[in-house]
Formats: C-alpha cells, structure tokens, sequence
C-alpha cells in the first residue's frame, strides 16, 4: 500500500494522473502483464506486496502505480533494460531482463 | 592353555578417560572452554584431535562453545564439548537448540560445588535436575552419570552413540573428585566396542526429510555439502524443517521429541544392582557417591547384613521400572547423594510414601565426600 | 502455453517454501537476498557448497527461503555456530546472515572474535537501525534521537558503528554499502566470499513499516532516497570537510587486507603433526 504520509513522497512525482494524492482503495481486478514478449517488463502479481519501489526508481518512467499501489508498465516504449527494477523488488515480482 | 595375553593396565585420570573414550567413538570436533574441573578434557583433545585429522577449537565462552559443536554436529561431525556448572548454565539454550533441532552431541558436565561459582575444586552432584530441566521448554534428555576411570571411558562412547542414534544432545556426567582421580584402567579392546554412526539417508535428495514423517522417530540424518541441501530451525517445524504453527504438525515434533526417547527407555536406562536379591536395606547411589556405598554393602554384607546397592548409570531418562522392580519391599531405602535430595526428589515420585518402607536422605553440599560410615549411620533409622 | 519468464535468481529458492515471503512491503531484506543470490549466481557456486546460516531477527527468517545448507540459530549465535559449520568442512562457503541487534548487542562477543581469529566466514550484516520483529526496540545503531518504543522520548543512547568496531577487531575485509545500491550489495558479497578471512559487509537497510513510521522517514522508496543522498563513495567522503563528514557516511570496501586464514593455520598444523608422524 503506498505509504498514507503524502508529504514524504519529497519530490519525486509520480507521473500525472495516478498519483494517488487521497488513498481511496477501490480495488480493480489487476490483470498480468499479458504475454512477455509484447511489454519489456513482466509482473508477478501474486508476488508483487505494491511496495512502490520498482516505480519510485524506474530512470525513464516506464513503470506506473494504480490506484491499489501496484505497479503496471505504463509507457513500455520507455523501457532501457537497465533491471533497476528488477535488481531493487524486495519480493523478486518484476523482471525487466532484456530478451 | 593359551597364554594368557598381558594384560597392560594404564594408570589414567577421570577426565583423560573421558577423552579417550570420545576419541574411541569416532568424536572428530571439540569446541569448548576452560573451566575447572573439567579443563584436561579439552587439553587432551587440544593435543590428539589435530594428530588424528579431527578439529579442536577454543571458543570465546560457553555459549560459543555448544553453538560451535551444534554448527559442526550440522556438517556432520561427531561433536563434543565439557564443561563444569557455571559453562552448562551458558549452554543450556544451545543445548535445548541441539534437541530441537536433533543434532547429535555430547557435552560433558564434570560437576563442582554450586550455586555459582561455588566451589571449583571440589565435588557435587547439584547439576542433576538441570540436565532435565535446565533449558526452556519440554524435551526429555539424555544424561549419563559413570562411578570410576574405566567406565568414564566406556559412558563417553555410550553417551556419544546415544547421540547418534536419538539424534539429540547426550549430557555425560562426571564430577571434580571423578573427574581428577587416577585408577589403573584397562581399557577394552576397540575390536569389541561398538560404534554407532548417525542412520545416513538412502533416498536421493528430492525426497528427503530432515525430521520423520510418522513417529518412527528416529529417520536419517544427512549433513552439510551432501547434496541434501536441508534446513534446520529453532522454531516450531514441519517434517522439512520449515517453520510452522500449525497444531497438528506441532504436535507431531513435540510428540517426536518425546517419544524418541520416553518409548526407548528399555535401551536408553542402565542400572547396577549389587546384592540387591535378598536387601532388606538398599542404597540408591549414583557416580561418586557410590564407590562409598560399595563399600558399605561389602562390609555390611560380610557382617551378615542384607544390604544392597542400586546404582543408575543412566541418571535421565530416570528409571522409573527398574527403580520399582528392585525398591518396592525393601524396608529402607538410603539415598546419599552431593545436593539437597536431587535423586531422592525422583525416587519419591517413582516410589511413593508406603508406611513399611522409609527412605533415608544422607547429603552433603560442602565439597566433601559422603563417608562409608555416614551411610552405615544412617541405616540406623530404618528399624 | 503462456510463457512466463523464469527470472535468474528463481533457481535459488526453495521452490517447497511458501512465496512471497515473510518481509513487510518494502523491506530491504528482500532486496539483500538478491544480491547475495546474483553474487552467488555470478560466481558459479554449487548451490550444495554454500552454508547460509542465521541468527534471530527480521532478516535471519532469509535462509529458508535459498536452495542451500541452511541453519537458522539462536539470536547473537550465528557466528560461532557458522564457525562450526567452516572448521568441520572448510571447503563449504559459508556465509551469515544476521542484523544490527543480532550481530552487535547479543552477538557481539561472537562477531569481534571470529573477526579477530580471521576464520573465513561471510558476514552479511543488514543493518536498519532497529529490533523490527520484535516490534521496534532501538539497537546498538539507532540513531540519536531517533523513537523507538524503548527510546520513545528519542534516543538517548550511544551507537556503533559497525565497519569500525569490525576492523578494530582484526577483520580483514570490510565492506558498507545501502539497501538501494544493489550493485554493490552483489560486488561486495561476491568480493567477500572470495576473500580468504573474515569478510563484513554492512547494507545499510529500510525499515519502514516500524523504523520508517516510528520516525516519520516516509515509505520504502524515501528512506532508500535517502540513503542514496546520505552515502557517498569512499574516496568522494574522504574528500570531504571535516564538518560536512558528519552528514554523511562512507560506503566501498573500507578493509581489504590478506592474513592468515584460521582453517587454513589447522590444516597446515594438521599436515605437519602427519608428516612428523610419518618421519617417525
């Protein structure tokens, strides 16, 4: 759950729309990634505890947060490959490897 | 006549017959300590475990001591340490880890006078109730207890097969006086001694499981670097070892830990019974102690008295049948012992109060030895 | 068939151990056993050579998680039970991990002395700067002032700092690095297996679900920002003022010096008791 304290996000913005500035959890039926081969980066949900790590570190914002707090591919063209998610997921729930 | 073969009698300290007997047995890592009385142990072994191939080290205390032979109990070493009352006290969570997780080792208690530190130097047989009781939780022990040289040697490689074979932490007992005294010994031949090595597992690794499934209770026990690639826990665990809660599978440790040795008793407990088929009087004595009586039942019995010894060597699990076979009609029952009534507080509890029979306590906690008289004297109140 | 990727570091769980595993979100213990995996990964270990064996304590619940000789022990006693593990079989790699208040409060006499006998162990110390399984008791490296619930007037007691009381106990490699420097975390353990001694390597860790709230340091990704501006590379730190050192700490490899190894000491003690042997 993405932490309730909003002032300490300090800076780092999370990209437009989705940044959750009240919690309201309405949960939606969060799907997997879909095959691997169309988005660069694969999620496993069933892993996945929606820390926010792997989107707070990404370098190009390739990744987004729902409004549950996981994380989804939001923008795959951006993807460089650099596995900072995958190196920092606390839960091993993100692969970013280049294929 | 086939010559008789000379027999070549060596004239050996308590502890140094320790040694042997763990070296007999195939020990091959000594972690431990120095404490009076029980330092020539870990000399000796600091001395011939190199020469044999096997690991001695000196740990920072106590608790390093047990946690280091627990480590290499893990990488399948036969492991020892000794110690006297102040180092048990320390050990006594490594030990209660060593059971919970059924590591086999031994750790030697040559008992001094106590509380605390007590009296060095001297004797005492106060640790009794703490090699039961002395770590948290439920889980029955093992614990030995020999009364000369010779059969501090052969306890040792008892004390060191029990291990292996119930998997769980053996206490050897020995005491200062035991521990620094000289007998001529003749050690038996190793041809005839029997060594017990840990049950090593036959399936391949995949079905492996570190703790039995069914309370067969005792199941194979696989080592670091062998492929078994297993984990052991402090914790509440399943049959692979992993952390549980869950009552049923708890149950099922608990009862493992208890039944491997409550339901082998028949193997686990040995007594000696000296003239005890006619008694009228016996003696319960265990380890030094019972050298005096002894010589009581020899002196008495010339005088035509009907006086006789039972002697535990195995002080846990306590043995309870056989105390009731030879106890139960006796008239008295004399209980000498170097604590305030440690084997007489069991005894009452096997035996119960019964107005024929009275039970005599003789104790001592002042670092001296129980006397061959003070025991005679003490007969005196069972009329 | 769905193709899901196996990711590397898969092969080295317990594939029978319940997934995701124990660690609050955005605890950084998750993120130490991946570096410590990569490490072992990119050195070809035989997952049968590897010991990991831990104490009590948030991060000593990760060796049930790895495929390998795994021993979870008693608080503060990881040390010298992995002592135990080297001198039976020297030829296992093994490694410990443990936390500030395993290795530094109740372990600490184990830690100075195995960093004095050099005997080649593998320390991986995650340090988050608290007692987080028991609920948020201050530790040997809570900052001062920092809230705890035994320091909740803020912290009036003094801290170690680990890499200098491991060095000034004789270790002879010793290593600091932070939670969100993951690279690192994977060189430096890697760096300290191969290191034939006592090897230390400090990550500094994020706590937030007990430290981070306790002390208002935001989520996951704000302590570990933090961490990232409060670290700075060895040589950069050396560099620096005095009074700007105070706001920093370093993180590198602060100790990496050759002695001799205590197993390798017996084994030589043991060769020559046999050779003098046989010359008799």
């Amino acid at each position: 759950m993405p932490d309730k304290a909003e002032k300490h996000r300090d800076g780092q913005i999370l990209s437009g729309e989705d940044s959750t500035v009240k919690m309201q959890v309405e949960v939606n039926e969060v799907k997997t990634e879909g095959d691997y081969n169309s988005s660069p980066v694969y999620i496993y949900h069933d892993w996945c505890k929606k820390c926010g790590i792997c989107v707070a570190f990404c370098p190009t914002g390739t990744l987004g947060r729902k409004m549950d707090g996981s994380p989804y591919v939001k923008a795959p063209e951006k993807c460089i490959h650099c596995e900072t998610c995958d190196r920092l997921c606390p839960d091993f729930a993100i692969t970013g490897a280049k294929r | 006549m086939a010559k008789k073969k000379k027999v070549k009698a060596v004239l050996m300290q308590g502890n140094e017959a320790i040694s042997y007997g763990a070296l007999a047995a195939g020990v091959n890592f000594f972690g431990g300590y120095p404490i009076t009385p029980s330092t020539e142990v870990a000399e000796i072994m600091a001395r011939e475990l190199p020469k044999r191939g096997g690991k001695f080290i000196q740990m920072e205390d106590e608790i390093a001591s047990i946690a280091s032979v627990v480590g290499a109990s893990l990488a399948g070493a036969k492991a020892m340490t000794a110690t006297s009352g102040p180092g048990f006290s320390l050990m006594q969570e490594g030990i209660g880890f060593a059971k919970m997780i059924e590591a086999p080792c031994v750790v030697v208690n040559v008992m001094r006078g106590g509380p605390s530190t007590g009296l060095p130097t001297d004797p005492s047989q106060s640790d009794i109730m703490q090699a039961r009781w002395g770590s948290h939780g439920d889980a029955p022990a093992i614990a030995l207890y020999p009364d000369s040289v010779l059969e501090s040697y052969e306890l040792t490689i008892r004390a060191v097969n029990l291990a292996e074979k119930y998997r769980t932490c053996v206490t050897l007992f020995s005491d200062a006086c035991l521990g620094h005294m000289r007998e001529p010994v003749v050690l038996p031949d190793l041809s005839q001694v029997k060594i017990i090595h840990r049950i090593q597992p036959t399936l391949p690794p995949e079905w492996y499981k570190h703790y039995p499934e069914n309370p067969k209770y005792i199941s194979p026990l696989a080592s670091f670097g062998e492929g078994y690639r297993f984990h052991v826990t402090g914790l509440a665990h399943d049959a692979h070892g992993f952390p549980t809660t869950r009552p049923d599978e708890v149950a099922r440790m608990m009862d493992n830990l208890r039944n491997k040795i409550v339901h082998h008793t028949d193997d686990l407990v040995q007594v000696e019974a000296i003239a005890m088929e006619d008694a009228r009087i016996a003696i319960f004595a265990a380890g030094i102690t019972a050298r005096a009586a002894k010589k009581v039942v020899v002196a008495l019995r010339a005088k035509g008295k009907k006086v006789g010894l039972l002697r535990p060597l195995t002080i846990w699990p306590f043995p309870d049948e056989l105390v009731k076979q030879y106890l139960s009609d006796v008239k008295g029952i004399i209980v000498p012992e170097l604590n305030q009534g440690q084997l007489s507080l069991e005894l009452k509890r096997v035996l119960g109060h019964r107005k024929t029979r009275k039970i005599v306590e003789v104790q001592k906690n002042t670092g001296e030895l129980i006397t061959p008289q003070e025991i005679i004297n003490a007969m005196k109140e069972v009329h | 068939m769905k193709k899901i990727p196996q990711k590397q570091i898969h092969k080295y769980l317990r594939h029978n151990k319940s997934f995701p595993h124990v660690w609050c979100p955005g605890c950084s213990n998750g993120i130490v056993l991946g570096g410590v995996i990569r490490a072992i990964d990119e050195m070809g270990y035989e997952k049968d050579s590897v010991a990991m064996i831990s104490g009590i304590g948030c991060s000593s619940r990760m060796p049930v998680y790895v495929d390998f000789n795994t021993a979870h022990t008693l608080h503060g006693r990881a040390i010298p039970h992995a002592t135990g593990v080297k001198m039976f079989k020297p030829e296992l790699n093994v490694c410990v991990i443990t936390g500030d208040g395993d290795a530094t409060a109740i372990g600490g006499n184990h830690l100075i002395h195995a960093a004095r006998r050099n005997i080649d162990i593998t320390v991986i110390l995650i340090n988050n700067n608290i007692y987080g399984m028991t609920g948020g008791q201050y530790s040997p490296t809570t900052p001062a002032g920092a809230k705890a619930t035994t320091m909740p007037y803020g912290n009036i007691d003094n801290t170690f700092d680990i890499c200098d009381l491991a060095i000034g106990a004789g270790a002879t490699f010793v290593a600091r690095t932070t939670a969100y420097h993951a690279m690192e975390i994977q060189n430096y353990v890697r760096m300290g297996f191969e290191h034939k001694g006592f090897s230390l390597i400090e990550v500094i860790a994020a706590c937030p679900v007990i430290f981070g709230r306790l002390n208002k340091r935001g989520d996951a990704s704000s302590m570990m920002r933090t961490m990232k501006e409060e670290s700075k590379p060895l040589a950069v730190f050396e560099a620096l003022p005095d009074e700007e050192k105070e706001k920093f700490y370093p993180r590198g490899v602060l100790v990496n010096i050759d002695k001799p190894e205590y197993t390798e000491k017996y084994a030589n003690l043991v060769a020559s008791l046999q050779k003098k042997e046989e010359a008799e």
